[in-house]
């Protein structure tokens, strides 16, 4: 319990001592970057509430970490070629050297790699764990606010369990950061969450310091589904109410853009809904749009350019194959399983060769997701599959390559591939080593690193974090 | 092992009459030079497998290969039984959530659905059969969901023809759902066992006394007659009950009942198995379950964990490893998994060979067709795979699949289809 008796007296100060000010130790260059649009004379005035703050500011901190190198690995970088027998050497919760050899202090700690890999921390882009926790049943599902199509005005943070058995699992599975997502009931799904796979006693805790909160919207089957006897209950009806929304939105952001220039009589009335979709229009919200069909991926594109938004990522979608020059000329990302299908209508056309079929494309950002707590557990092996359908249908995928569908691809996803997704010098030390080839059945996940902290150790069960439910519920008999 | 002869005795005959009528290829294959898992012994360095009319005639390393015979090489290739799923609904399942291509579940009478015969279902037209045909799917055992008693499963062969030609063995058992005291429409754990007794006892009363059931001289009972029907095998100890079921105290509850009837009982899911490994193998029953479920997902399965299929074995009960992590619709398109689900059971503890015998010779046991299935031996249906290398990895391809002799090589799916379709975009789109 070492590591984690620290972790939790670490987090505590760090919740108690931080209301209404900076956390210490000082925040990461991470938490500088600043998400507002406000003018920061507003701040302090009573009374005033402000739109686009950070209300719920993360008050993550790095867990203690020491200087670490680890030698003779196999490191694959997400940004070049595989170094074979080389070291990584962390620093302070960053990549400071990596190649075939480091120059290490000697107080460092010393991991040999021999016969091992390692990878940067996995990036699972669609996730609801934490808003679906286990063990489920009515009382832990807080995945839909499956009142009304359009949600923008709810966050999935505020629906998120720090105490999911989930999220344990998904870090010995390498998974570092994580995107929850409300689900897939509304056209207009509300916020979501990027969070780091680290044990808080609130979801503030785990909140990616300076990510940008991403919009889930989603098309076809399930909005027209669950709200048939109110409407919308056809696609038509899909659109009509997502063009519906981003009108009132397009109103509510030129009020609010003219009120904080000029400052002139009271503040126009907030709306929570209309203040996310606003901050989507101004670039300031990433939208994440669950679209299963390449048709109305292109209808979906049509309405991000009457409006003047951009779509970051299509997510689910089983027939990005069919548009991925489309999707590379609009530089809109594909995340997508491996071989889900045939769940619903809208999967029927899935394919293995999806994920190589739409990176191949120029201007491409294939990556795969989970949307499944188990499926997470194992992108690596999701990745494994997705290219050797790609090679055995022809398409020239390597490892390098297929690496970046779990690393690199949804960091830029996120908005943080400045920080996360790579080993490279100046990167959030963010790493998994694995026993083999991750792309092999076999491997698994050895030890997990967030920002330099080893998190997960699977040969000590001290360092291996089980959430407060899982404490005399989940036998440990035998283990 | 006895109750496993007596079964065999009767899938032999149940199954014979289906047999016949599937036409068998008058040809002799030799599949030469690669290593040769027949599961049934030790591997064997360049064997020769020799198959005939649709059956092995000859496994070993040195079987004299006629001059006719078309050949197979292997060389520095794997060899095994075409791969078993003990568990799925595919070809009763088109599109999950398109209710008229749903064919798993009856309607049934208060939650009882003995007399479904699930295979009744069966589509051998569905898209779906050819991609896990294609990745050295050959058999598989279709389970009828929902209620208490879900009804009937039966294992077919992915042969291309009618269902009646895909029959192995119907029914190869009985199934029943005993973990949610809702969905057997009762209020609690105690009451669904007190059901699933009465179900028993009625059927035990009204095999000896169905002339007066005939005559309406008997009290009314709770199931329907065709319901009572199908359920004497099963009291007779003929037909196994196989209880999908998670929660230890849910197994020890089916096993309490199934020693009180004498009735032969097959755990399906079993999330914590582990808990009573030894009882479970001290009373020889089989499990079947995956590889890859670890997660608290209900009350039931707290202590759900991915090493279960490898302790239970370690403490001598017969798994049989089945698909579906997720647990989600999406199976019936996966079933071609069952590999990287044996893949992951070697991950956690369990042996390489227990876990290719986990999907072969497991499942063939626990239904009773051993004889015909899930051995390279003399005699067995030629469901044979050509492996490019170790099956379990993503990166291995079944390079030659063949059911009951016919290769399924190189078939054309609809994925395949539409995968050519999109390969050509415009070179000038290409990164």
């Amino acid at each position: 319990m070492r590591v984690l008796n620290s972790i939790l007296v670490l987090a505590s100060v760090a919740a108690l001592g931080c209301a209404g000010t900076t956390p210490t130790p000082a925040p990461t260059p991470a938490q500088s970057v600043s998400r507002d649009s406000v003018p920061p004379n507003l701040a302090g005035r009573g009374g005033v509430s402000l739109p686009n703050a950070d209300p719920f500011p993360s008050t993550y901190v790095p867990f203690p970490s020491r200087t670490l190198v680890i030698r003779n690995v196999s490191i694959m970088t997400a940004a070049g070629p595989t170094i074979r027998n080389g070291s990584v050497l962390v620093q302070n919760g960053k990549i400071t050297a990596v190649g075939a050899t480091v120059d290490a202090p000697s107080d460092a700690v010393v991991i040999d790699g021999t016969g091992k890999y390692v990878t940067p921390g996995i990036i699972d882009v669609h996730s609801h764990i934490g808003v679906y926790a286990a063990p489920g049943g009515n009382a832990l599902s807080d995945g839909n606010e499956a009142t009304n199509p359009v949600t923008a005005n709810v966050w999935a943070e505020h629906s998120v369990w720090p105490q999911d058995p989930q999220f344990p699992r998904i870090l010995a599975g390498g998974v570092t950061t994580l995107q929850v997502l409300p689900g897939s009931a509304n056209l207009i799904g509300g916020r979501s969450a990027i969070l780091k796979v680290v044990p808080s006693r609130t979801v503030q805790g785990m909140k990616f310091p300076g990510a940008k909160y991403g919009l889930k919207m989603a098309c076809g089957e399930n909005p027209k589904r669950v709200y048939q006897n109110r409407g919308p209950s056809t696609r038509m009806g899909n659109v009509a109410g997502y063009r519906a929304a981003w009108i009132q939105a397009e109103a509510y952001r030129r009020r609010w853009d003219k009120w904080n220039a000029d400052h002139k009589g009271d503040p126009p009335s907030r709306d929570l809904g209309l203040e996310t979709l606003a901050e989507v229009l101004r670039g300031n919200i990433l939208v994440h749009n669950h679209c299963y069909r390449a048709d109305e991926m292109g209808q979906m594109i049509d309405i991000a350019h009457e409006f003047g938004y951009k779509i970051r990522s299509f997510h689910h979608g089983v027939e990005a194959y069919k548009v991925a020059d489309l999707l590379g000329k609009e530089g809109i990302g594909a995340s997508v399983w491996a071989d889900w299908g045939s769940f619903k209508m809208e999967a029927m056309d899935a394919i293995k060769a999806n994920l190589a079929l739409v990176d191949r494309a120029a201007g491409s950002h294939g990556m795969i997701h989970s949307d499944d707590p188990s499926g997470s557990q194992r992108l690596n092996q999701e990745v494994s599959k997705a290219m050797a359908a790609g090679i055995a249908a022809g398409i020239p995928v390597t490892e390098d390559q297929a690496l970046k569908w779990m690393t690199i691809n949804p960091a830029w996803a996120l908005g943080l591939d400045d920080k996360i997704g790579s080993i490279e010098k100046g990167k959030n030390a963010d790493l998994v080593l694995w026993s083999a080839d991750p792309f092999s059945v076999y491997a698994r996940a050895e030890k997990v690193w967030i920002d330099g902290a080893l998190m997960y150790d699977r040969s000590d069960p001290t360092q291996q974090w089980r959430t407060d439910f899982e404490l005399g519920f989940v036998p440990t008999r035998n283990r | 092992m006895t109750m496993n002869m007596r079964l065999r005795a009767a899938a032999v005959a149940s199954a014979l009459a289906c047999l016949a009528a599937v036409s068998v290829p008058a040809q002799t294959i030799a599949i030469t030079g690669g290593k040769v898992f027949p599961v049934s012994g030790p591997p064997i360095e360049n064997g020769i497998v020799l198959i005939r009319n649709g059956k092995i005639v000859s496994v070993g390393a040195n079987v004299t290969v006629p001059a006719d015979a078309q050949r197979i090489d292997a060389t520095g290739k794997l060899v095994t039984p075409g791969l078993f799923d003990a568990a799925t609904q595919l070809g009763l399942v088109e599109i999950g959530q398109v209710s008229e291509t749903r064919d798993t579940r009856a309607q049934g009478k208060d939650n009882i659905a003995a007399a479904f015969t699930v295979w009744d279902g069966l589509n051998p037209n569905s898209v779906l059969l050819a991609p896990a045909r294609k990745e050295g799917v050959t058999t598989f055992a279709i389970m009828p969901s929902g209620g208490l008693v879900s009804g009937q499963a039966a294992v077919v062969d992915l042969v291309d023809g009618t269902t009646t030609d895909m029959i192995v063995r119907s029914p190869s058992a009985m199934v029943a759902e005993i973990g949610d005291a809702q969905q057997a429409g009762v209020a609690s754990r105690g009451e669904l066992l007190v059901k699933l007794r009465e179900l028993l006892e009625d059927t035990k009363f009204f095999i000896t006394h169905r002339a007066a059931f005939d005559r309406a001289e008997t009290r009314d009972f709770r199931a329907s007659r065709l319901d009572l029907e199908a359920m004497i095998p099963v009291v007779q100890g003929r037909l196994p009950l196989l209880v999908a079921v998670d929660q230890v105290s849910d197994i020890d509850a089916a096993m309490r009942l199934a020693r009180q009837y004498d009735i032969k009982l097959i755990i399906g899911g079993g999330a914590e198995a582990w808990m009573m490994a030894d009882k479970i193998a001290a009373a020889h029953i089989p499990v079947l379950t995956g590889a890859m479920n670890n997660i608290p997902s209900s009350f039931s399965s707290l202590g759900q964990r991915q090493e279960n299929a490898a302790l239970l074995t370690a403490a001598g009960v017969k798994v049989a490893l089945v698909g579906n992590a997720g647990g989600g619709d999406e199976e019936a398109f996966n079933v071609r998994n069952i590999r990287s689900e044996a893949g992951n059971a070697v991950a956690y503890g369990m042996s390489w060979e227990n876990a290719l015998r986990g999907v072969t010779l497991a499942p063939a046991e626990i239904f009773g067709v051993a004889d015909r299935l899930g051995t390279l031996q003399p005699g067995r249906e030629a469901n044979v795979v050509v492996w490019s290398a170790d099956p379990f990895e993503f990166s291995t391809r079944a390079e030659h699949v063949l059911i009951r002799g016919i290769e399924r090589t190189n078939e054309t799916t609809r994925q395949d289809l539409l995968t050519q379709r999109y390969m050509n975009l415009p070179p000038a789109v290409i990164k």
